[in-house]
């Protein structure tokens, strides 16, 4: 099991959710997880309701067993002052720096910068060790930036080719494209069962690749429970209605004639089950196409009430039971 | 003015009428398009809630109802697109064919760099624009920085609104996590690019000058030495002239960018918040209806996305579940194969249904088949599975759309039933602008 977990995925397939349960999976039985946010939005202090996080770590949950998971918001100004007073010793000079807008121009000119200084913090603490030479996180988990711009994030190197060619930013980049390009690393999408979603998983999937980039596994998030099977939206199409009307009288119902209670419901019921099987089908389409990309296939259930705390932890229980930690 | 007695007594029947909080208005689009001094009408809202669907079928409502319409959108699906007939959408305006009526629909996708080059284009002369588009500050801000779409989503606007070409334009707003970003994002590369920090940066020279700012210049050349460290002199110098040349031809961005957003403060110009039913959409449609009083920005009303219905909304979860129950109960014990076990019914309610399952016990006795019967009711059980599946999900979407109808009686809302599949044609389209402009009926 790669040390770097890195979640990614389209806009609104739940990425931050998924990064969120797999740190708490990996950190049960006694492990150590971090949980990194690079974007800035929030997303974890929300999800474990708690406040805002600061540039710091913190832990934020205990998993079962005796685990426990920490999480680091990055922010790129602050990590840009760290790196400018590790190697440069500016002293006040550098808050005299973020006072005139040095540090967020510095960022803002140049997105690479930005990016080197995330991952960089993430490798940073993949391979920290404590005094006695041991790894002080087990696990690191990334909720990293959407499918759309994981490549360009993650392959460091070519964004900070147009940077300067020496000096500190440069070995950054080097250092951390040695972590990511390793097995140490492993990269996940997160996708839904819907057309627009798979089509850009197998996407980047692709230019993953293509970077060479290590790609680990596709999430299916929010898998709606199956209510009828195959078999069943078979019998649907050829089902006599007056049938089904009786079958609803037994249950208690009313009544099966025609403009009885029962009878008045068959119609709505079975305009339901069309509306699900053709979005049954287009599931399956979309599973036949996540199935070709020769990837292991993870899928967790859609959680009717929204995800809270404990619908994290059961996300957990899910991922653990289907051998992701 | 009396409440009509049969309407009363049609409401006690339906307890789901009782529990809605309804709007205080009911959105009409349709004379929000046909009126001509609708010039712009922006579709904004959180990404991935059928934002680009919206404008496109907004559009082509407005163009069948006769007037000439041109939709921007931002980043269409393929399958969007090829709804309109245009298998790739580009810079340039295309006529849709196949609109009914005497109007006109023309669509385009904003292509952010091409838009900033004709901006570069059209304000520089030829020798100077060559060099700005050459420069590589130039092309990487013009090919994907923070901003850049919005700015020229913006900037395109504007640009459509200028030629006068168009009795409607229809905007769709770039896909981002935030509402708002389509109003702030513009001002903040514009006053980013015009800022005191990328002037000094770039003309420190004119400082020398001035006595007063040796302090800063000794700040500057520590700044630029760092600066310089971490990006290299080449980006520095790349800044520097692509600030000068841009400064030279095109007057400043910040200037640029405040005379877009006043456009979308003048009379003419509606908004239209789009959200699903779900949680965060709504609440990122809160805010931005906020924001949107807060700049004098006239806010037409709340377009609803993918609400859920039920034809058989009288039959609650909690009864359909009971009776699913009852179908699948008494057979467990014979049915061989388990798949009645498969559907976890581990509970059963005792006494509740006791006379449910008396008239279950004599229908089973009843003649026919056996096993087809049994495979009916196991369908008919999974029928009401699915039916209280779907009313839970009603009720889940009723509470959140109530909550924001609370915070925000004022907005006019709009349901647009939930489909089952994508848009393919025009046909889908027209049918999606028809359930906007009629609403949706009650579920009853």
């Amino acid at each position: 099991m790669s040390r770097l977990q890195v979640v990614s995925g389209k806009g609104g397939t739940g990425k931050t959710t998924v990064a969120a349960a797999l740190a708490l999976a990996l950190a049960t039985e006694g492990k150590r997880t971090l949980l990194v946010e690079v974007e800035g939005r929030q997303g974890i202090a929300q999800l474990f309701e708690t406040e805002a996080l600061p540039y710091e770590e913190r832990k934020i949950a205990v998993a079962p067993g005796g685990g426990e998971v920490f999480a680091l918001a990055i922010d790129p100004e602050l990590a840009l002052l760290d790196y400018l007073q590790m190697f440069y010793k500016l002293g006040g000079a550098g808050r005299a720096l973020k006072k005139l807008g040095a540090i967020d121009f510095a960022t803002t000119i140049a997105p690479g910068l930005r990016d080197v200084l995330l991952t960089g913090k993430a490798c940073e603490a993949v391979r920290r060790k404590d005094r006695s030479g041991r790894f002080v996180y087990d696990y690191v988990v990334m909720d990293a930036p959407p499918t759309g711009r994981i490549t360009r994030f993650l392959n460091v190197n070519d964004e900070v080719a147009g940077l300067a060619k020496i000096g500190p930013i440069h070995n950054q980049a080097q250092a951390v494209m040695r972590v990511l390009k390793s097995p140490e690393t492993s990269v996940h999408l997160v996708t839904l069962l819907e057309e627009m979603p798979v089509q850009e998983t197998a996407d980047g999937i692709a230019e993953l690749r293509a970077a060479r980039l290590p790609v680990g596994r596709v999430i299916v998030n929010m898998v709606r429970p199956e209510v009828l099977d195959a078999a069943d939206l078979e019998l649907v199409r050829t089902v006599e209605r007056s049938s089904v009307a009786q079958a609803l009288s037994a249950a208690g119902l009313g009544g099966a004639r025609r403009g009885g209670n029962a009878e008045k419901l068959v119609d709505p019921l079975l305009e339901q089950a069309a509306e699900y099987a053709e979005r049954y089908t287009l599931e399956q389409e979309q599973r036949a196409v996540l199935g070709e990309l020769g990837l292991p296939l993870h899928e967790l259930p859609l959680l009717a009430e929204g995800i809270d705390l404990a619908g994290l932890y059961e996300l957990a229980t899910e991922l653990r039971k289907q051998g992701l930690s | 003015m009396s409440p009509d007695p049969a309407e009363a007594s049609e409401t006690a029947e339906g307890p789901e009428k009782g529990r809605r909080l309804s709007p205080a208005r009911v959105l009409d689009v349709d004379p929000l398009l046909d009126d001509p001094k609708t010039r712009i009408v922006v579709c904004c809202g959180a990404g991935g809630v059928g934002k680009t669907t919206t404008a496109a079928a907004l559009g082509l409502r407005a163009a069948e109802r006769g007037r000439k319409v041109v939709v921007l959108t931002i980043d269409p699906a393929k399958r969007l697109a090829q709804s309109m007939g245009i298998d790739s959408l580009d810079n340039v305006p295309r006529r849709v064919k196949g609109t009914e009526g005497d109007g006109e629909l023309h669509a385009m996708m904003l292509d952010m760099k091409r838009t900033f080059d004709e901006v570069v284009e059209a304000h520089a002369d030829p020798e100077r624009a060559a060099a700005i588009l050459a420069n590589p500050f130039y092309q990487s801000l013009s090919a994907g920085f923070a901003g850049t779409q919005e700015y020229m989503a913006m900037e395109k606007l504007g640009q459509l609104r200028a030629r006068d070409e168009w009795d409607l334009i229809v905007v769709d707003t770039p896909p981002s996590r935030s509402a708002l970003d389509f109003l702030d994002a513009p001002k903040r590369l514009g006053s980013f690019l015009d800022g005191r920090l990328i002037r000094l940066l770039t003309a420190p020279a004119k400082l020398g000058g001035r006595a007063g700012m040796a302090f800063l210049n000794v700040g500057m050349s520590m700044m630029t030495g760092t600066l310089g460290k971490l990006l290299g002199g080449q980006l520095l110098k790349d800044v520097q002239t692509f600030v000068a040349a841009m400064d030279t031809t095109f007057g400043g961005f910040r200037t640029r960018a405040d005379a877009t957003y006043k456009l979308l403060q003048a009379p003419g110009t509606a908004f239209l918040v789009v959200a699903a039913p779900e949680r965060d959409a709504l609440r990122e449609a809160a805010y931005f209806v906020e924001r949107l009083a807060a700049e004098d920005m006239p806010l037409m009303g709340l377009v609803l996305n993918r609400v859920h219905g039920s034809g058989a909304g009288r039959l609650s979860a909690e009864r359909a579940l009971a009776a699913a129950e009852n179908l699948e109960e008494p057979r467990i014990v014979d049915q061989g194969n388990g798949k009645a076990g498969l559907r976890n019914s581990p509970d059963t309610y005792g006494s509740s249904q006791s006379p449910a399952s008396e008239t279950a016990a004599i229908a089973s006795e009843e003649g026919s088949p056996a096993d087809t019967e049994r495979s009916v009711d196991r369908l008919t059980a999974g029928l009401l599975r699915l039916h209280a599946d779907r009313m839970q999900l009603l009720s889940r979407e009723q509470r959140t759309r109530d909550r924001f109808t609370a915070r925000h009686p004022e907005v006019a809302v709009v349901e647009v039933p939930a489909l089952p599949g994508d848009v393919h044609d025009l046909a889908g389209l027209r049918d999606i602008g028809e359930r906007l402009a009629t609403g949706r009926p009650d579920p009853t």
